[in-house]
């Protein structure tokens, strides 16, 4: 199952998509279609499967069955919850990885995007967690990616952190305007950052709701919370509940004003 | 000002005190008539007959006869170790083929294989050679072949998706990965390359320092052998300092290597 050629403007097709470890079915037919440009996150429960869909649209791995259509020859970056920097590489030589030619001048410039230019000759033991996540990303963007693959990036950084993180990740997505997933449990940072957010349970897409506010989103906001409570409220009922539909917004209004209120 | 200068110098000084005092000790015991310089020549002996030696030319002779050795064994020993454990490490057919039989060579002492040595090559310098390669092989290889399987395997994922592979991957990745176990083996190799020399030298050689040692037995100059043994110190230790410095350079990344400014 390779990725299939397809003409770029049709994005990402995923159809009856199988992954099996062994006796477990990790993902079970799961259909999913992402429009190019979209900021995609997946959430969802320790184990349902999101990290694994993210490692097979990564081409890390490969599917048992079913279908999976990317652009031809589409550039994919991931970037890990993990830095997963080189510890024998300077900060800006880790940039440089797998790049040619201007290599170091492109490194510079994407190192100066995430504001870590004056950190480049640094080992990167000596960086934070939050500034070694800001490498990473640095990392993945220089190579003009069509496709940017998130995996939890944000998962062990401080609250603090994360949410100067994510400002830095919609400021830089919307400069570069390339397709992008993100894999995370925290709905929160679904909601601030996505154009839609798919909720996996049990290796299927169990929600999919297309979040219809403003940017830049503020965490406190009404709508932004009734988004939040409603995808939430759907995680937390797991699988045993048939899918929901979507947000009657007067209702989600009254929850989330009524949850201001207190 | 110059009071904590004065401290500063005396506490460099303490850990000097000991060592001072026995030489000064020894000395005073030789010159007494205390101690017989069959058993024990006075430091002053011993420093002529460095000078003696030195001047004469064959000091310098005998040092670099055994560095020669100790150098060309350590590099046929020590490179086949690294060739064999890349090998190994970055190849299953390759462990498969030769990782079994070096484990099962490996614990041959080196020294055993002595005789058997001195009956193929006589005392003959590839004697001293073939002995001090078959005792760094071994380090080498294991170090090498388990930096190269220890490797961080998310590491090497992600240079993988970042379209790095073959040769790069090899330069930037898997080398750089496998360097700090390689260098223990390293440093580990060129400890037992002393010891297996030093008793290759003192039962079979005709000239390095284990011959000057001997040869001074047969004819009692204890000052020689004491010269010998202080030689043997030297050289270890400098070439411990220069495996160091070489950790010190290549390794600068490292959390243990870093150094605070």
């Amino acid at each position: 199952m390779k990725p299939d050629d397809l003409p770029p403007q049709h994005g990402i097709h995923i159809a009856g998509l199988q992954r099996r470890f062994g006796a477990r079915s990790v993902l079970e037919a799961l259909d999913l279609h992402i429009p190019p440009g979209q900021f995609l996150a997946i959430v969802g429960r320790s184990g349902c499967g999101k990290s694994t869909l993210l490692r097979l649209l990564a081409g890390l791995d490969a599917p048992d069955g079913g279908r999976l259509l990317q652009p031809a020859g589409q550039t994919v970056r991931v970037m890990f919850q993990d830095a997963r920097l080189l510890p024998w590489k300077s900060v800006l030589d880790n940039v440089t990885l797998g790049l040619g030619g201007d290599g170091r001048q492109r490194a510079l410039a994407a190192l100066a995007e995430v504001g870590l230019a004056d950190r480049a000759g640094e080992w990167p033991v000596r960086l934070s967690g939050g500034q070694r996540q800001r490498v990473a990303l640095a990392r993945a963007l220089v190579h003009q990616p069509q496709l940017l693959l998130l995996d939890e990036p944000l998962g062990a950084l401080d609250a603090l952190t994360r949410l100067e993180m994510q400002g830095l990740i919609e400021r830089l997505w919307r400069a570069h305007g390339c397709t992008t997933v993100l894999v995370t449990h925290d709905v929160a940072e679904a909601v601030a950052l996505a154009d839609r957010v798919v909720l996996v349970e049990a290796g299927k897409v169990a929600l999919d709701v297309s979040i219809d506010l403003p940017r830049s989103r503020q965490h406190g906001d009404a709508r932004f919370v009734a988004y939040e409570q409603h995808i939430l409220q759907r995680v937390l009922q797991g699988p045993a509940h048939a899918a929901t539909d979507l947000p009657a917004s007067v209702e989600s209004y009254r929850f989330s004003q009524l949850n201001w209120a207190l | 000002m110059s009071q904590t200068l004065f401290h500063r110098n005396a506490r460099r000084a303490v850990p000097w005190l000991v060592p001072a005092a026995l030489l000064a000790g020894w000395q005073l015991a030789s010159l007494q008539g205390w101690l017989n310089h069959r058993v024990l020549p006075a430091p002053s002996e011993v420093l002529a007959a460095t000078w003696r030696l030195a001047a004469s030319g064959e000091l310098l002779r005998h040092l670099a006869s055994s560095f020669g050795r100790a150098a060309s064994g350590f590099a046929i020993g020590a490179g086949l170790g690294l060739v064999l454990g890349l090998i190994a490490g970055l190849s299953r057919f390759g462990e498969a083929l030769f990782d079994t039989t070096l484990q099962m060579l490996r614990n041959i002492p080196p020294l055993a294989i002595l005789p058997l040595v001195i009956l193929w090559f006589g005392i003959d310098e590839s004697a001293k050679v073939f002995l001090v390669a078959f005792g760094t092989l071994f380090p080498v290889y294991l170090n090498t072949y388990h930096g190269i399987r220890s490797l961080d395997p998310a590491l090497l994922e992600m240079a993988k998706s970042y379209g790095v592979s073959g040769g790069a991957l090899f330069r930037h990745v898997v080398l750089p990965g496998a360097l700090p176990s390689i260098l223990v083996g390293v440093r580990y190799a060129l400890g037992i390359a002393w010891i297996i020399l030093i008793v290759a030298e003192t039962l079979a050689a005709s000239s390095g320092i284990g011959y000057l040692a001997a040869n001074a037995r047969e004819f009692m100059q204890t000052d020689i052998v004491v010269l010998s043994i202080l030689l043997y110190a030297l050289l270890g230790k400098a070439v411990d300092v220069a495996a160091r410095a070489l950790e010190r350079r290549w390794l600068q990344w490292h959390p243990s290597y870093l150094t605070t400014h």
